[in-house]
């Protein structure tokens, strides 16, 4: 089966992203494949390169990065969303000459058209959120 | 993107101030009436608020959300769902809500919610 996942909260903050990981991973290792996860909502935080996380607790950005890259997956933040919280690519930065751009490795910055493209070509889309 | 609608239905469920997440729940409708996707909201538990008649939001410096959810059918967006049990629990009548909606009970909520491809619970 073909998933999608919409994942609302911030990193750190909500058990919600925790699941969320939890469940792609679940997903992928059953022969099962996602086709897009699309962060909204403080959810964009997921895609923030400077999180700084202690030794002691995971890297949540490096875990969808890893996710993405073994499994083929796309990792969407919403632009609206990800713009008001301070979460940049280096085009956004440029556009509205930010000193710096932030966006991890891995993700790209796109509309909710994204999030209805994924509705109509998976299966399942499942929300994670608080 | 290829339009095969499948049918969407966004339940909202949170209270209009507090959270952005009303407001983003709206914006989810606003981009899929935008693709012409075949939609409907149920507004459930407190997401009833939303719908109030006379909120003045300019007090809490926030955007007016009722204006925003009057605009909806300008979007074609006009099946509107409220969970009535979640009206009664709040001592609310449809005639407190701004815009006309159908009310449904559980059972027709699962009915409802059985009948659609997407759900998105916000």
């Amino acid at each position: 089966m073909n998933f999608s996942l919409l994942v609302l909260g911030a990193p750190y903050s909500d058990q919600s992203v925790n699941t969320a990981l939890r469940f792609a991973e679940a997903v992928t290792a059953t022969g099962n494949s996602i086709y897009r996860i699309f962060f909204y909502h403080d959810g964009v935080n997921n895609g923030n390169a400077l999180i700084t996380p202690p030794q002691d607790e995971n890297n949540i950005p490096a875990q969808w990065q890893q996710l993405a890259q073994h499994n083929g997956i796309d990792l969407v933040v919403c632009i609206a969303s990800a713009l008001k919280r301070g979460v940049l690519d280096s085009i956004e930065a440029d556009r509205y000459e930010r000193s710096a751009d932030n966006l991890a490795e891995g993700f790209t910055i796109s509309g909710l058209g994204q999030l209805i493209d994924a509705s109509v070509h998976s299966d399942r889309l499942v929300t994670f959120g608080p | 993107m290829s339009n095969t609608n499948k049918p969407i239905l966004i339940v909202c469920r949170k209270a209009p101030y507090g959270s952005s997440m009303a407001r983003e729940a709206i914006d989810i409708a606003l981009a899929a009436a935008a693709f012409d996707q075949a939609l409907s909201l149920l507004f459930a538990g407190d997401g009833v608020y939303q719908l109030m008649k006379e909120q003045h939001s300019e007090s809490i410096a926030s955007k007016n959300h009722g204006k925003v959810l009057t605009a909806l059918p300008l979007y074609g967006i006009d099946t509107l769902y409220v969970e009535s049990n979640a009206l009664r629990l709040r001592g609310l009548e449809a005639t407190d809500l701004l815009l006309p909606v159908q009310l449904l009970d559980s059972d027709s909520i699962k009915n409802l919610m059985a009948k659609q491809q997407t759900l998105i619970n916000i």
